[in-house]
């Protein structure tokens, strides 16, 4: 009696567990893994993708950027441009002419005064606005009417497509923001937590870390053609991006996997069981060698500190031919196939995209025996025969910084070794991402304050337009004890050329022009072996299921920039 | 007894300030930063700003003062004008514990989480405890029986085998290759009928198991240990010899005097089904208290970490005082005065 009493029970046990499996799915559902936990669903109180690309599905800005770098209208009727009178002649100023068709998922007609509010809301001067420096230069935002904004600027601006373009900066709704300026940003957890927004999908549930569902938005302005394809969005957080892949590619039980930052075998095994594949979009990412400007050695007074007069260089890297033989001894190519696989190519450029800007000046193929000969051929020898190439008296010995990464270890070793081919003696060092990144002032081991002689990371832009990027080394900008060590100059670069190329960009206007000069400037800080470009990353890294149609990977905006658009495959 | 534990409840309270000020000072000193996690394009003015308006530069004095006031004033009288829906004066400008990371209060999140946390970790915990107290005292009583040789094989794997790994194994064997279970655990589930019930119990079984696993080891070992001891102690040969039977010595002499060391040891173990299980809930993706924790720590989130932390801390000193009352009952030979 008793053993069948137990059996039954083990029976009993086993059959609600397996007897659900096959459920009924009458809800298209799409369901997102971020292994990181979206905290907030507003992204000017964050700068976290995770939480940008979460409000994404939501919130929506006058116009996004598509993957290969170009405008894609949302909530405006035409991209202003001199032509059409919507950038005035002066640049300072850009008028957009909104939709007015458009309903806020509440049902409320949108207008310019969101886009107005959405100005006032983040340049609010008690606010702390993640985005502020999107709003840098702009002077006001003006309502021409229900339907037309004219942004001003305080200078001539070529490139006018900052403010309320991409979805970093999304237009807030003015009803329901009202009440969140300055100070009290914070303390409206309720708007922040489920922003009423324009795009195809409604925040049903919001819980911090962890999982955020969405319903499709009835307000749709494309209700009428279908879309969103899905009637729900389920996008969780957490784990790991390796499990997160799993998901996706093995196990099957999520559509879409976010930045996967995992070695390239692991993702080729999960990818060979043929349930989704992984893509890769390329922005602006490249890791790069910074060669430090100035005198980085521990017993100097100013030590890296950038002078006004040039009085305090590097003991050796100043000399061009020693910069240029550490360039040609690397091999960019072995790096980028070695170390990153699909998500990295080889590259001798520092700007690499859009493809109209990227200069074609450039090679860089290995050649140890040439960067041999040239230092031979300048005099810098090895004349103590410790093996090691002495300049002006000094021993040519490196110090060469990077955070704490596998890659990036990888990458510093093979450096390491060619350099050693070359006759210069690399000491490696690496610190904790949080310490190097994290920009403390009293923390020796910052990237900004570079005690180092050279470092290595990933810099990059987040609009196509390369201006600030660019506009980072211009002489002056250094980081220095007197600003905090806060500088965007790393290198400590200063040329004459170089910032009179930039004021040229600051006001030139139209795509090919500007492409030019970015040329040029790009050409600069190669030429001059200012730094060491290595490879050019993809920005994001993804995989999703192959029932899963309608996925444009955008290395330019978020992610999710065409959620509307994705729909379910008949497999 | 009951002067005891007041005794022990108003010395807990001094204990509890010192632990809270600790806490926020190393937290403190720590070299964390709310916009540490921030992209880099965003110009340090910016950050300055949003460290500004999250109050992060203000004196150590003044944001531990606040906190106190938040934690010890504002939430237990938000508390209660929930529960109760009676507004005290000053309602409106009483400012709760704030995340800097989603700018919401931390309670609500804490609240938010801990059911996920109490059934994954709660009933591996008491699935554990179930499983083994008669391992353990079965074990002992049959010492270097085979079954005693292969429990303490077993529960020598569970004991020094790391969650991380096993929980890795499960996934791989039963939602990978036999897809049995799913390896991502769904928190917006709402158990309302059969259906979901067998969705909740499917989707708890993995991390349940693994979290079992360790349990049962760590508690079946000390309850082997402390039968062994009662087994070979004179009460139980007199019991033997007065010709009562196994079972009565067993059950009435030694299991009674064993139990009581595990009892304290189940009692001061409560504390950390509160905390969640840190690793295992990362990997099935629980999202609970123990993750909710790890974020903040990785963001720099401080009145998060201060307040999930403290918590913590009041939850071990409460339960030492459980345990040692405890202890009081079962045993009579300890007296408190």
């Amino acid at each position: 009696m008793r053993v069948k009493l137990t059996l039954l029970a083990v029976l009993f046990i086993f059959s609600t567990l397996f007897g659900g499996a096959a459920m009924a799915q009458d809800m298209q559902e799409v369901t997102i893994l971020y292994w990181q936990a979206s905290s907030i669903l507003n992204p000017y109180l964050s700068g976290g993708t995770k939480d940008i690309d979460a409000s994404a599905i939501v919130l929506e800005p006058l116009a996004n950027w598509s993957p290969d770098g170009s405008l894609n209208l949302l909530l405006a009727t035409e991209i202003p441009t001199l032509e059409n009178g919507g950038i005035s002649e002066d640049l300072t100023s850009i008028t957009w002419n909104l939709r007015d068709d458009i309903l806020w998922s509440d049902g409320s007609p949108f207008t310019a005064d969101d886009v107005v509010f959405t100005w006032e809301y983040c340049t609010h001067p008690e606010a702390g606005c993640v985005q502020g420096d999107e709003f840098v230069g702009v002077v006001s935002v003006e309502a021409m009417g229900m339907h037309q904004v004219t942004v001003t600027f305080d200078a001539p601006k070529p490139n006018p497509f900052r403010p309320f373009v991409s979805h970093i900066q999304p237009i807030l709704q003015k009803a329901q923001f009202g009440e969140c300026l300055g100070a009290e940003m914070s303390a409206c957890s309720e708007q922040n937590f489920a922003p009423i927004g324009t795009g195809p999908f409604v925040v049903e549930d919001f819980r911090p870390n962890d999982v955020v569902t969405y319903v499709r938005n009835e307000n749709y302005r494309d209700a009428d053609m279908g879309k969103p394809h899905f009637d729900r969005v389920v996008f969780k957080g957490g784990g790991d991006a390796e499990s997160a892949a799993r998901a996706v590619l093995e196990t099957g039980e999520a559509d879409y996997a976010w930045n996967l930052q995992i070695s390239p075998a692991v993702l080729d095994s999960m990818e060979a069981a043929g349930n989704g594949q992984v893509v890769v979009a390329y922005g602006q990412a490249i890791e790069t060698i910074w060669i430090n400007g100035t005198d980085p050695s521990p017993d100097s007074p100013n030590r890296s500190v950038w002078m006004e007069d040039g009085s305090n260089p590097h003991p050796f890297l100043k000399n061009m031919t020693i910069r240029q033989a550490m360039s040609m001894a690397i091999d960019t190519n072995i790096i980028a196939e070695q170390l990153y696989g699909r998500s990295g190519r080889a590259t001798c450029n520092f700007i690499n995209s859009p493809a109209s800007n990227v200069s074609m000046n450039n090679t860089c193929d290995q050649d140890i025996a040439g960067a041999n000969a040239l230092l031979d051929e300048a005099g810098i020898v090895d004349s103590n025969g410790d093996g090691i190439r002495e300049y002006d008296g000094h021993e040519i010995r490196v110090q060469y910084q990077t955070s704490t990464n596998a890659v990036r270890q990888n990458t510093q070793a093979l450096i390491k070794q060619w350099w050693g081919q070359i006759g210069i003696e690399t000491e490696l060092r690496n610190i904790d991402a949080g310490v190097f990144f994290g920009g403390d002032p009293a923390s020796p081991d910052t990237y900004q304050k570079f005690f180092s002689d050279v470092e290595m990371y990933t810099t990059g832009s987040a609009s196509p337009d390369m201006e600030s990027l660019l506009s980072n080394n211009r002489c002056g900008q250094a980081p220095r004890p007197d600003n905090n060590w806060t500088g965007s100059n790393i290198i400590r670069f200063c040329n004459a050329d170089y910032d009179a190329a930039l004021d040229e960009l600051s006001s030139t206007a139209g795509a090919e022009a500007r492409a030019a000069i970015i040329i040029r400037l790009n050409d600069i800080l190669v030429q001059e072996y200012a730094l060491i470009p290595l490879v050019y990353r993809s920005s994001a890294s993804s995989a999703y299921a192959n029932s899963l149609g309608g996925v444009d990977i955008n290395g330019w905006d978020s992610e999710m920039w065409n959620i509307e658009d994705w729909h379910r495959l008949d497999m | 007894m009951g002067k005891y534990i007041v005794r022990r409840l108003l010395t807990a309270i001094p204990t509890i300030l010192v632990i809270s000020f600790i806490i926020f000072a190393i937290l403190e000193l720590s070299p964390s930063d709310p916009t540490g996690n921030l992209p880099l394009t965003i110009p340090p003015e910016v950050r300055a700003k949003i460290r500004e308006a999250l109050g992060a530069d203000d004196p150590f004095v003044v944001k531990y003062v606040k906190w106190l006031n938040q934690f010890f004033i504002a939430e237990p009288l938000n508390f209660i004008e929930t529960v109760t829906n009676i507004t005290f004066p000053g309602s409106e400008e009483r400012t709760r514990v704030i995340s800097w990371a989603t700018r919401g209060p931390v309670i609500d999140i804490i609240a938010e989480r801990l059911p996920q946390t109490l059934w994954v970790v709660g009933s591996s915990y008491i699935l554990g405890v179930l499983i083994a107290i008669p391992v353990g005292i079965y074990s002992a009583y049959r010492q270097y029986s085979i079954f005693d040789q292969v429990g303490t094989f077993l529960m020598m794997v569970g004991f020094s085998v790391p969650t991380f790994f096993t929980g890795l194994m499960f996934i791989i064997i039963f939602s990978v290759n036999l897809k049995w279970f799913p390896s991502v655990y769904d928190t917006t589930l709402v158990v309302t009928d059969i259906e979901t019930l067998q969705l909740q119990l499917r989707q708890m079984i993995m991390p349940v198991t693994v979290l079992t696993l360790y349990t049962t080891a760590q508690m079946s070992r000390y309850t082997r240990a402390s039968t062994l001891e009662n087994l070979q102690q004179d009460f139980i040969r007199t019991a033997r010899s007065k010709g009562l039977t196994e079972r009565v010595v067993v059950s009435r002499h030694v299991v009674r005097n064993s139990l009581i060391p595990v009892v304290t040891l189940i009692a001061l173990g409560i504390p950390g089904i509160f905390a969640g299980a840190l690793i295992t809930e990362q990997i099935f993706r629980v999202n609970g208290i123990g993750q909710y924790l790890i974020i903040a720590i990785q963001g720099g989130d401080l009145p998060t970490v201060q307040t999930v932390t403290f918590i913590f801390a009041v939850l071990v000193v409460l339960f030492n005082i459980v345990a040692d009352v405890l202890y009081g009952i079962l045993d009579p030979r300890v007296t408190y005065t």
